[in-house]
């Protein structure tokens, strides 16, 4: 019994001593007041003002703690405004990486903040050293979108540039779209046989670029349908859209010399659901047989139910949408489709708008732009991934950072 | 299965056939769906605008006890404007609540756009032409050509005639391949839809399909 005693206090001891011995050796292991085994701090907390904002953003990175992942539950972050005292802002669990990030974007712009770390086990809590004090700066320009603000200065200098040209009296070319080159046609289609243009403007409000440029088109077509002395009708589902379709159209028969001829239910409201909407104007389009339907917009899976429907009762089709998902549609049951930007060049085109025809002249600027970075950059990394050369490296480099998003 | 889930089955049965009805000629039935379908969902949208717009983002926002807002009465002063068109000498005024949509909507998307559709677009088009698989490599290829030749056809400063009329020609091809799979896609979804359909009417309808 007494042997037994013994040998289970020289057992005690010489694990204690080994546990003092391994402790000595790491030296990090620290023991508090009721003998628990509490957690290594985490070291190396580096507290930055988070680049580009407007102060209201502190950056902060620590090193993970010797222990993490096994044996702790995580790490408390704790702030200090000035002088003041520690208060806990966050909790972030363990993850087992080298290093560890937060973002405390709960500061405010032009104070100062400390913070330190703690780590938390079932041991207990270890803190790490206070951190510097950051303070949080409002930054007026974000740097890391130099180049999109150099991008944007060529595309928009080159659009203020060609609509001041256009308006010098210098006749800017503009080649043929097919779709529009149908349009009188397809008016005179239906003065001739005494029938309604059916317009849609799409189902999304004026926020929308597409139904700007409906409403642009629908400038033109209503002038036409002014001049022939034809009837328009459009069913629309934003009340706003309605209105100015309403304002465009007067307009238009203004500009024709036959205001009197103008009424407000040229447009009217349906309804803003979708398919509410579509089996509205699939009935308008049975009933008075429209000889030319124009769907001009932004369109979702309505696109097919009416284009099949204007198919069905023999109407000519012409349809423009950047949507594409609804394109194809569009493409198989329409008889002239305007393909994504077509549609907005339509309405330059059509309008020959000194402002209209400058910007799309501008935007064919920033395509010969894309164009020869892409057949730059292409090149430059195609070259550097086969041979490695160090001025394709640089190039390849550039062109990355010159479309950079981040 | 209560009274009224019963009801709501039938009524579902018969606005879907009087809606699939059209696809025979226009009838009496779907003239029936058509108006009461409008008539809802006007009336819906009327309420859900009430609730969204005028009472959560107006009237709740400038009551507020603790934090009463001031902007979202410069809504108000826009919508009121859109009104002055009900009469002829002040009508003029509706114009500036639909110019400054207009005008700040292009602004706000101006950047979104640029970024999203152009500068990501070519950086995802910078692509080694020369790495990876087989199949890596004819697909980078075939995204550097499509790209370019698409780019092409919406350039419309120059006549398509030509070694560039030829690009265009490759870039619409690209852009009707890229739709034909995109169509066969959507009408199969559809498909999908028309079944649920079919299977409402035989299967909860009709209890034919158990």
């Amino acid at each position: 019994m007494i042997f037994g005693k013994s040998l289970y206090c020289s057992f005690i001891i010489i694990a204690c001593f080994f546990t003092v011995a391994t402790a000595q050796n790491e030296a990090v292991a620290t023991v508090d007041s009721v003998g628990q085994i509490l957690p290594q701090p985490p070291g190396n907390i580096i507290v930055a003002d988070h680049k580009y904002d407007n102060g209201g953003i502190i950056d902060i990175a620590w090193d993970r703690s010797p222990d993490d992942p096994l044996g702790i539950d995580g790490y408390n972050i704790y702030r200090a405004c000035g002088d003041g005292d520690f208060e806990i802002v966050a909790f972030v669990l363990p993850g087992g990486m080298e290093s560890y990030s937060f973002i405390d974007d709960k500061v405010e712009r032009g104070e100062s903040y400390r913070y330190k770390i703690s780590v938390i086990s079932s041991g207990g809590e270890s803190f790490s050293e206070s951190s510097v004090s950051v303070r949080g700066d409002w930054e007026f320009f974000d740097l890391d979108k130099l180049n999109i603000l150099i991008l944007g200065i060529i595309v928009c200098g080159s659009v203020i540039g060609f609509i001041f040209t256009a308006r010098a009296g210098r006749k800017l070319f503009i080649r043929k779209i097919s779709g529009l080159e149908a349009l009188e046609e397809a008016v005179g289609r239906a003065t001739e046989m005494g029938r309604p243009i059916l317009f849609i403007p799409g189902i999304l409000d004026m926020d929308d670029v597409q139904t700007l440029a409906a409403i642009t088109i629908l400038a033109r077509v209503s002038r036409i349908v002014a001049d022939y002395d034809s009837k328009i009708e459009m069913p629309v589902s934003r009340s706003l859209v309605m209105t100015t379709a309403r304002e465009t159209i007067k307009n238009s028969y203004l500009a024709a010399g036959r205001p009197d001829a103008y009424y407000d239910d040229m447009v009217h409201y349906v309804t803003d659901e979708q398919f509410g909407y579509v089996a509205a104007v699939n009935g308008i389009m049975v009933r008075d047989k429209p000889a030319t339907c124009l769907y001009l917009g932004a369109f979702f899976a309505e696109s097919l139910i009416l284009a099949e429907t204007g198919n069905y009762i023999g109407a000519i089709q012409i349809a423009g949408t950047a949507r594409p998902g609804q394109l194809p549609f569009f493409v198989a049951a329409c008889d002239y489709t305007l393909i994504g930007e077509e549609l907005f060049a339509a309405s330059a085109y059509l309008s020959g708008d000194p402002k209209q025809l400058g910007s799309l002249k501008g935007q064919d600027v920033g395509k010969f732009v894309a164009m020869a970075a892409m057949i730059i950059g292409t090149l430059a990394v195609t070259v550097v991934s086969a041979w490695q050369f160090k001025f394709f490296g640089w190039l390849s480099d550039l062109m990355y950072s010159m479309f950079s998003t981040n | 299965m209560g009274f009224w889930e019963q009801f709501g089955i039938w009524l579902a049965a018969l606005f879907t056939i009087g809606i699939i009805s059209f696809l025979y000629k226009d009838n009496v039935l779907y003239k029936a769906c058509e108006a009461i379908f409008v008539g809802v969902s006007a009336g819906y949208w009327f309420v859900v605008y009430y609730w969204d717009m005028l009472y959560k983002k107006f009237y709740q926002q400038v009551t507020d006890p603790v934090n009463p807002e001031w902007y979202p009465w410069l809504g108000v002063i826009l919508g009121v404007l859109m009104l002055t068109r009900l009469s002829n000498k002040i009508g003029w005024l509706s114009r500036w609540p639909l110019a400054f949509v207009v005008g700040a909507t292009a602004g706000l998307y101006m950047m979104v756009y640029f970024v999203s559709n152009a500068i990501v677009q070519i950086q995802g088009t910078i692509v080694p032409l020369a790495e990876g698989t087989a199949g890596d490599i004819i697909a980078n290829i075939l995204v550097a050509a499509g790209t370019f030749c698409g780019l092409i056809y919406f350039f419309f400063s120059k006549e398509h005639r030509g070694a560039f009329g030829g690009a265009a020609k490759i870039g619409i091809w690209f852009l009707m391949i890229t739709f034909g799979a995109s169509f066969g896609y959507t009408v199969m979804s559809r498909m999908s839809l028309m079944i649920g359909r079919i299977d409402f009417l035989f299967g909860r309808w009709l209890e034919l399909i158990p």
